[in-house]
C-alpha cells in the first residue's frame, strides 16, 4: 500500500508552461519538440527549394542572383538532411522506442533534453549566414574545398552549426543505443524487438561512427582558411581529393542513417494493414546489418570522376552494385507481407506503399548509377538530382509521413481525419512525380546540376517540373493542417488504434501516461 | 465516387506509372541518354540501356506482384489473411537471382572501364585548365593555346533579347580537333574544381588544381558538340560551356597554322608602345572577358564577396602594386594571377583602363614592356 501510495506521488504529469518545454527531460515531450523542430525546418527547406525551382522556371536569369541561387541550393540541402529528416527519425526515436520495448523512459533523459536544445542555436547559427558579408555558404551542402576556402564571412559558422548539429546527432545516438541495450524489458529478447527499434539501433552506431569523420573535415576545413595548414590546398602540398574520400566516408553512410529508421517504420506499417506478419524478420534484421556494413565501403562512386585508378573504380563500383541485394531483399519481403494479406488503405498504408513503389524506382536509378562507365555520364547532372529525390523524399519523408498517420493517434488520443490524410497523400503522390520524373530526362539529356540558368533544350521538362515543385510544396500546408487539427482534437482513439497493429505500444492508453511503461510489460 | 470508378481510376494510374518506366526508354522523344559520336559514348548507351531493361524486367515482376496483391488481397474484398512469414529457399532463391544478375551487369561493365580508362597510344594531347570561369586550351608540342570563354550575351541571359538557339552553349574560341584521331585530354583546374563534359562525347573528368587527370576521345563525324563545366565552381560554375569543333584532318591543319600565326601577332604586341587611348580600349574588352564576373562591368565588385576597383586602394595606388597584383594575384582570395593567362598587351592594356575607369583618375599608362619587366 505505502509503495503504491509512493508510485502516485512519483506520477507526476508536466511540469506547467513554456518551462515544461525548457526542462523537460521526458522522451515524449522531447520527442514532440523534435518532430515539430522537423516540421518547421521541412517548411524553411521547402521554401528555398521554391526559390530554386522558380528561378529554374524559364532560361534566364529572372529572381535571384547566381551567387544566391547556389546558397539555396546549399542551405536547402543542410537544412533539409540536418534540420528535417535526422531530427524527425530521432523525434520517431524518442517517442517510440522506450514504449516498443517496455521501458519507462530513455536511459540518458538530461542528455536527450541537451540534444535536443542544441539544435534550435545550431540552425540559428546556420540560418544567419543568410544575412551576412559575403553571403550564406553556396559552394554546395558538400563542402568541397578550394571552393568552400572562398565562403565570406559566413564560413566559421556554418562550421560552428555542422559541429553542434554532430554533437546533437551523436549524442541522441548514444542514448538510442544505450536505451535499447538496457531498458527492454526482461522478456524482450533482441530478436524480438520490433524492425524500428532494430533499424534505429544499427543507425545509432553509423552516426557515432561517421558523425566524427565529418566533424574533422570540417574541422580541418577551419584550419586551411584560418590557421595556415593546407590540408586541402594544392600549393601548400595538400589534397583536395583528401576532402572529398573523407567527406564521402561520412557521408554514405549519412544516406544510410536517412534511409535506415524509414525502412523501420514501412516494416512496422505493412504488416499492420495487411493483417499478417512481416515476412522474414530475421532477413530484414540481417538486410539491415549488411546494409549498414557496405555503407563503409562505398564512399567513392560519389567521386568516379576525381580520377581514380582503374582498380578504385572497379572496386567501388562492385561493392556498390552489391548493395541491390540486401535492399532488394527488404522490397521483396514488404511485397511476401503483403501477398495473400487482407489489406486496408488507410493514410499511413497509403504513405508506405507508396515510399515502396517509389523508394525502389530510385533504387533502380541507384544501381544505375552504380555503374561507373555510365556514371561518367549521369554524374553531377539532374539524373542525379532526380534519384536522391526519389529515395529521400519519396523514400524517407514518405516514410516519416507515414509515421506521423500511424501514431499520431497513439500520441494524441485524437483520430486525425482520414479524408484529408487521403487526399494528402494522392495530392503529393501525384505532383512529387511531376516534380522529379522530368529531371531523370534531364539529366539523361546533359543538364548539370547546381546551374541557376541553362540551355533552352531544357525548357519544357524544368518548366512541368516547377510546376509539380510548387504544388507539391503547397500540399504540405495541408499535412500540417492535419497534425496541428489532430492535436487539437478529433474523435477519441481506441488504445490499439489499428485493427491489425501487434507491439507494446498499442497495450497503453492513447494517449499514453507520461511515464510509458513504469512496470515491465510481459512479451509473448 | 462508386467503388467501380475507383478501381478505374487506381488501373489508370497503375497503367501511367508503367506507361512512363517504358516511356524512358523512347529515345524519339529526347529522353533518354544521348548515344553521342564516340566509341566511348556509344559504350555507355549500350550499357545503360542493358541496365534500363534489367531495371524495367525486375520492376515489372515486382511492381506486377505489389499491385496483384493490392488488387485482389484487399479486405474489401473479403480476403483472409495467410499467417506464412518466412521460408528459407525462396529467401535464398531471391538472395541469389539478383546476385547473378548483378554479375551479368559486372562483366560488361567492367570491360567498357578498361576501356576508357585506357589512353595511351594517343594522336595529339590537349591541356586544358579549368578557371573561375573559363576553359584554357594548350595544345602540347604545337605551341597552339588559347582561353575559351562563354559569348553569350549579357541582355539574353538577363532576357532583354530573345536567346539565342545555343544560348549559354556558345564560346568565344572553340576546341578544335581532327576526327578519327584519339585525342588525350590533360585536365586540370586553377583555382577551384571544375569538370570538363561533353555529353556526346561520353566522359567527364574532374579538373582539380594540383592534379593532371586524363581521359580521351575519338571523335567519327565532324560535327559542333556542345557542353558545360559540371562540378560546381562558384558564381558563374552555369556560365563556362565547352565547344569542340571536330574537322577533317586537312581543315584541322588548315585551323592550327592559322592559330600559329596569330600567335606570333600577339606576341609582336609585346614589344610596341601604344597609346592611352588604344590602352583603354583594349582594356574595356579584356576587363569585360577576365574581371567584370566578380569585379562588376562599373568597377562596384560585389560587398562582401567580391572587392570594388573604384576608388580602391590598389588601383589609385602606385602603379607597380597594381601591375603587381594583376600578374601574381592574392592567395586566398578569388583573385587570380593573371600573369599566366594574359599577354603582356593585355595586362598593360587592363591595368590603364582599370586605371582610368569610374572615377579613377590616375591618368598614368602601364605598357608592354613594362609588365614585361614585372614578370
Ligand atoms: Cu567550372
Amino acid at each position: 500500500m505505502s509503495t503504491a501510495a509512493a508510485h502516485d506521488a512519483h506520477d507526476h504529469g508536466p511540469a506547467k508552461g513554456l518551462s515544461r518545454w525548457l526542462f523537460t527531460t521526458n522522451h515524449k515531450d522531447i520527442g514532440t519538440l523534435y518532430l515539430l523542430f522537423a516540421l518547421l525546418m521541412f517548411f524553411v527547406g521547402g521554401a528555398m527549394a521554391m526559390v530554386i525551382r522558380a528561378e529554374l522556371f524559364q532560361p534566364g536569369l529572372q529572381f535571384v542572383n547566381p551567387m544566391f541561387f547556389n546558397s539555396m541550393t546549399t542551405m536547402h540541402a543542410l537544412v533539409m538532411i540536418f534540420g528535417a529528416v535526422m531530427p524527425a527519425f530521432v523525434g520517431l526515436a524518442n517517442w517510440l522506442i522506450p514504449m516498443m520495448i517496455g521501458g519507462p523512459d530513455m536511459a540518458l533523459p538530461r542528455m536527450n533534453n541537451w540534444s535536443f536544445w542544441i539544435l534550435p542555436f545550431a540552425f540559428a547559427m546556420l540560418l544567419s549566414t543568410l544575412f551576412m558579408d559575403g553571403g550564406a555558404p553556396a559552394g554546395g551542402w558538400t563542402l568541397y574545398p578550394p571552393l568552400a576556402l572562398q565562403t565570406g564571412d559566413a564560413f566559421p559558422f556554418v562550421i560552428f552549426s555542422i559541429h553542434l548539429m554532430g554533437i546533437s546527432s551523436v549524442m541522441g545516438a548514444i542514448n538510442v543505443i544505450v536505451t535499447i541495450l538496457n531498458m527492454r524489458a526482461p522478456t524482450m529478447s533482441l530478436m524480438k524487438m520490433p524492425l524500428f527499434v532494430w533499424t534505429w539501433l544499427i543507425t545509432a552506431y553509423l552516426l557515432i561512427a561517421v558523425m566524427p569523420v565529418l566533424a574533422g573535415s570540417v574541422t580541418m576545413l577551419l584550419t586551411d582558411k584560418f590557421f595556415g595548414t593546407s590540408f586541402f590546398t594544392a600549393a601548400g602540398g595538400g589534397d583536395p581529393v583528401m576532402f572529398q574520400h573523407i567527406f564521402w566516408f561520412f557521408g554514405h553512410p549519412e544516406v544510410y542513417i536517412l534511409i535506415l529508421p524509414a525502412f523501420g517504420i514501412v516494416s512496422q506499417i505493412i504488416p499492420t494493414f495487411a493483417r499478417k506478419p512481416l515476412f522474414g524478420y530475421s532477413s530484414m534484421v540481417y538486410a539491415t546489418a549488411s546494409i549498414a556494413f557496405l555503407s563503409f565501403l562505398v564512399w567513392a562512386h560519389h567521386m568516379f570522376t576525381v580520377g581514380l585508378p582503374l582498380a578504385g573504380e572497379l572496386f567501388f563500383m562492385y561493392a556498390t552494385m552489391l548493395i541491390a541485394v540486401p535492399t532488394g531483399v527488404k522490397v521483396f519481403n514488404w511485397v511476401s507481407t503483403m501477398w495473400k494479406g487482407s489489406m486496408t488503405f488507410e493514410a499511413p498504408m497509403l504513405f508506405a506503399l507508396g515510399f515502396v513503389f517509389m523508394f525502389t524506382i530510385g533504387g533502380f536509378s541507384g544501381l544505375m548509377l552504380a555503374i561507373a562507365p555510365v556514371d561518367f555520364q549521369y554524374h553531377d547532372t539532374y539524373f542525379v538530382v532526380a534519384h536522391f529525390h526519389y529515395v529521400l523524399v519519396t523514400g524517407a519523408i514518405y516514410a516519416i509521413m507515414a509515421a506521423t498517420y500511424y501514431w499520431l493517434p497513439k500520441w494524441t488520443g485524437n483520430m486525425y481525419n482520414e479524408t484529408l490524410g487521403k487526399w494528402h497523400f494522392w495530392l503529393s503522390t501525384i505532383f512529387v512525380n511531376v516534380l522529379f520524373f522530368p529531371q531523370h530526362f534531364l539529366g539523361l539529356a546533359g543538364m548539370p546540376r547546381r546551374i541557376p540558368d541553362y540551355s533552352i533544350q531544357f525548357t519544357e521538362f524544368n518548366q512541368i517540373s516547377s510546376i509539380g515543385g510548387f504544388a507539391f510544396g503547397l500540399t504540405q500546408l495541408l499535412f500540417a493542417y492535419i497534425v496541428i487539427q489532430t492535436i487539437r482534437g478529433g474523435a477519441k482513439a481506441t488504445d490499439r488504434v489499428w485493427e491489425g497493429a501487434e507491439g507494446l505500444e498499442w497495450t497503453l492508453p492513447s494517449p499514453p501516461p507520461y511515464h510509458s511503461f513504469t512496470t515491465a510489460p510481459e512479451v509473448k | 465516387m462508386s467503388a467501380r470508378i475507383k478501381l478505374r481510376v487506381r488501373q489508370a494510374l497503375v497503367g501511367a506509372c508503367l506507361m512512363s518506366a517504358a516511356g524512358i526508354a523512347g529515345a524519339e522523344y529526347g529522353l533518354n541518354l544521348r548515344q553521342g559520336v564516340t566509341p566511348i559514348a556509344q559504350g555507355a548507351y549500350s550499357l545503360h540501356m542493358l541496365i534500363l531493361w534489367v531495371c524495367v524486367a525486375i520492376g515489372v515482376v515486382v511492381f506486377g506482384a505489389m499491385f496483384y496483391s493490392i488488387i485482389n488481397h484487399r479486405k474489401s474484398k473479403g480476403a483472409v489473411a495467410a499467417q506464412f512469414h518466412e521460408s528459407t529457399a525462396i529467401e535464398i532463391v531471391w538472395t541469389i537471382i539478383p546476385f547473378l544478375i548483378l554479375i551479368g551487369m559486372a562483366i560488361p561493365a567492367t570491360k567498357a572501364l578498361i576501356a576508357m580508362e585506357d589512353t595511351s597510344n594517343s594522336d595529339i594531347s590537349i591541356k586544358v585548365t579549368g578557371y573561375q570561369w573559363k576553359w584554357q586550351y594548350e595544345y602540347l608540342g604545337e605551341d597552339v593555346g588559347f582561353f575559351s570563354t562563354l559569348s553569350t550575351p549579357k541582355a539574353e541571359i538577363f532576357n532583354q533579347e530573345a536567346k539565342n538557339e545555343h544560348y549559354l552553349l556558345e564560346v568565344d574560341n572553340p576546341v578544335v580537333v581532327p576526327i578519327g584521331k584519339k585525342v588525350r585530354l590533360l585536365i586540370t583546374a586553377n583555382d577551384v574544381i571544375h569538370a570538363w563534359w561533353v555529353p556526346d562525347l561520353g566522359m567527364k573528368k574532374d579538373a582539380i588544381p594540383g592534379f593532371v587527370n586524363e581521359m580521351w576521345f575519338k571523335i567519327d563525324r565532324a560535327g559542333t558538340y556542345r557542353g558545360q563545366c559540371a562540378e560546381l565552381c562558384g558564381k558563374d560554375h552555369g556560365f563556362m560551356p565547352i565547344v569542340v569543333i571536330a574537322k577533317e584532318q586537312a581543315d584541322y591543319d588548315k585551323w592550327l597554322a592559322e592559330q600559329k600565326q596569330s600567335a606570333s601577332a600577339a606576341s609582336a604586341d609585346s614589344n610596341r608602345v601604344f597609346s592611352k587611348d588604344e590602352l583603354i580600349a583594349r582594356g574595356e574588352k579584356v576587363y569585360t572577358a577576365n574581371c567584370a564576373a566578380c569585379h562588376q562591368a562599373n568597377g562596384e565588385g560585389i560587398p562582401g564577396t567580391f572587392k570594388p576597383l573604384k576608388g580602391s586602394p590598389i588601383a589609385t595606388g602606385p602603379a607597380a602594386d597594381h601591375l603587381s597584383r594583376v600578374l601574381k594575384g592574392k592567395d586566398g582570395t578569388a583573385m587570380a594571377a593573371f600573369g599566366p593567362q594574359l599577354s603582356d598587351a593585355d595586362i598593360a592594356a587592363v591595368v590603364t583602363y582599370e586605371r582610368n575607369s569610374w572615377g579613377n583618375n590616375m591618368g598614368d599608362v602601364v605598357q608592354p614592356t613594362d609588365v614585361k619587366a614585372a614578370r
